[in-house]
């Protein structure tokens, strides 16, 4: 048909009209009717928030989907700040983090939601210390740490430290840390810094992979991160406090001999109902602690038997 | 007066009603199209501008600290700081360079696809610029953050390969395709009889180029860059992950830096709506707005001042 002749033509202009109205009214309701029938079968859960969690919380969220078939958790990153910030404003269902939430933060989501957030930890992580696996240090100090990292730190040098690394060509120490959002920094801010601020100039990696994936590539980096990811161009430091030398294992973790073992949480708006109270349950249950192991975290029910 | 009985004698053309009708809305449509774009672009500042202002009447704010110091510690749990200094010249720097080995790149390729490549070969090359500018600017943070800082480290030795030099090549492979485009548009728009008077005169093709060309389409040229320069200033997600996202003033091109547009995506999302660091986010985005405004009024006066010649 020559389109341009239909064009011209009144009558057939109109009937024309008349079938694209119809095909489009059609498609309207074709997915009007899809999307009916999906809210009746499934409900969602929206997680968002640390970034150390966050492959623990897919993994949950994969292994959940055989648990529950009608339930749709959707997982998103972003750093426990995020998570928080998006708790307060009631956008999501749980907030992962990997610190606990601030007063403020309590106070804000009860004025914005009315409920107040309710906590449920959920398995251990021991925060590690990388250098590059060609970095010859083995331990160090807290106040080492606070010294190269804080503001007002004066180490700069691998050579203060007594180290040298092989194969360097400059010898300044290149400090690996995280953006403001993540819960990781403001741990390490809190229990190794001293609530001191970070010295400028670290390069503020996005997630807990690419602060790793850093200190591998680069032979005078240190930096902090997750002790589950770990890989083999990095070596995680043992922490020398008065009571010994300790490196991030789960055994330090569980006994608390390790100083910089934190515990993971989430954050629910008020006590969970419905499909979000049978996830959290299941996740504090054997098989979600399993998964916790399996990703290199320590459970719950290990520090119970401690305790 | 005689009565125009002419009138009677000529029949005037008839046009239905529907036609008159459908005539002036397409026309009024068209007329709101083109207020909306200023409206839209009213409605932002109007936005961003209440989401910042209140932070500057708020006490504890002092502007003159925003604008020239250094520390940028919005979170900090003793002493909230916010001062900009080190972001904007990490902006700066990086666009400089990204613009230093832009510009002749871009501009070269132009003048080639438009004087010295035959019809089919103009086409294609055409084509394959073109695919450049599709590629994904996060697309381009994941390469600068794994390609091109292994060469880096490879070829230089320094020990971290995301840094000002690896945003600066980034940038420059996005805004090169704006900059050939919109150039080899400009230099199409120069007449033909200006090239032929001067191959006339005897002018070589270096000459044509330099002498004739480049005078004659210097606006738009200009415009060209100048556009490839927004699209620098502008670009978040590549730099986020090409420059290494380091608060400090680069002493050289290896030394990592934090851009503003890159501060913004990083801490936006966990700032509580309503904050002080909400707002002071808000309020560097008024400044890339006049960082953006100050470069393109420079570039009108500029131009101006070269139409008078």
């Amino acid at each position: 048909m020559n389109l341009t002749r239909i064009r011209n033509s009144l009558p057939q202009r109109k009937a024309l009209l008349i079938l694209a109205l119809c095909a489009a009214s059609m498609m309207i309701s074709c997915s009007k009717k899809a999307s009916k029938n999906n809210e009746k079968e499934t409900t969602s859960i929206q997680v968002k928030g640390s970034d150390t969690m966050v492959n623990v919380a897919q993994a949950w969220a994969e292994t959940y989907k055989s648990v529950a078939p009608d339930v749709e958790v959707e997982v998103s990153g972003g750093g426990s700040g995020v998570g928080l910030a998006a708790l307060e404003k009631g956008t999501i269902d749980i907030a992962d983090a990997s610190r606990n939430i601030k007063p403020e933060e309590v106070e804000q989501t009860k004025k914005n939601t009315g409920k107040d957030p309710k906590e449920f930890i959920c398995g251990f992580d021991a925060l590690a210390v990388y250098v590059n696996a060609e970095n010859p240090i083995d331990e160090i100090t807290l106040p080492q740490l606070e010294q190269i990292f804080a503001e007002g730190g004066t180490t700069t040098t691998w050579a203060q430290l007594g180290v040298k690394v092989p194969g360097a060509s400059n010898d300044e120490i290149v400090r690996v840390s995280r953006q403001s959002s993540s819960g990781t920094y403001e741990f390490f801010r809190e229990h190794v810094l001293n609530k001191k601020d970070f010295k400028l100039g670290s390069r503020d990696m996005n997630g807990s992979k690419e602060v790793v994936e850093l200190v591998g590539s680069t032979k005078t980096a240190i930096g902090y991160s997750g002790m589950g990811y770990a890989n083999d161009k990095v070596k995680m430091l043992k922490i020398k406090t008065d009571k010994g030398v300790f490196a991030p294992t789960v055994e330090n973790t569980v006994s608390k001999v390790y100083p910089l073992a934190r515990s993971l949480q989430m954050y629910t708006l008020g006590d969970p109902q419905g499909a979000v109270k049978s996830y959290v349950d299941w996740i504090l249950s054997p098989a979600g602690q399993k998964i916790v192991a399996d990703n290199g975290y320590v459970p719950l029910s290990s520090t119970t038997a401690v305790n | 007066m005689p009565a125009s009985s002419a009138s009677a004698s000529t029949k005037k053309p008839s046009r239905s009603k529907l036609a008159v009708i459908g005539e002036k809305a397409l026309e009024a449509l068209i007329r709101f199209c083109g207020i909306s774009a200023i409206i839209f672009v009213l409605a932002i500042f109007f936005f961003v501008f209440r989401e910042a202002v209140p932070v500057l009447f708020s006490g504890h704010f002092n502007l003159k600290e925003f604008l020239f110091s250094t520390k940028w510690y919005p979170t900090s749990m003793s002493n909230v700081r916010y001062g900009t200094l080190a972001l904007t010249v990490g902006s700066f720097s990086v666009t400089a360079l990204a613009m230093l080995i832009a510009v002749p790149f871009g501009l070269g390729a132009a003048v080639y696809i438009s004087e010295f490549s035959g019809p089919r070969q103009k086409e294609t090359l055409k084509i394959i610029i073109e695919l450049l500018a599709a590629i994904p600017s996060v697309v381009w943070g994941f390469i600068g953050l794994t390609v091109i800082s292994r060469l880096i480290i490879a070829t230089t030795g320094t020990p971290v390969g995301v840094n000002i030099l690896n945003g600066s090549i980034i940038l420059a492979l996005m805004s090169v395709p704006i900059i050939v485009s919109i150039g080899e548009d400009a230099l199409k728009a120069v007449p033909d009889s200006y090239r032929e008077a001067a191959i006339a005169m005897g002018a070589t093709k270096w000459q044509l180029i330099m002498r004739v060309l480049f005078p004659a389409a210097k606006n738009g040229l200009l415009a060209a860059v100048l556009l490839g320069v927004g699209r620098a200033v502008g670009e978040t997600m590549a730099v986020l992950m090409a420059t290494g996202h380091a608060v400090q003033i680069p002493h050289g091109i290896f030394d990592s830096v934090r851009t503003l547009t890159a501060n913004i995506a990083a801490e936006l999302g966990e700032a509580a709506a309503g904050s002080d660091h909400y707002r002071v986010l808000f309020l560097t985005g008024i400044l890339l707005f006049a960082i953006t405004f100050a470069v393109n009024i420079t570039a009108d006066i500029v131009i101006r001042g070269v139409r008078k010649k």
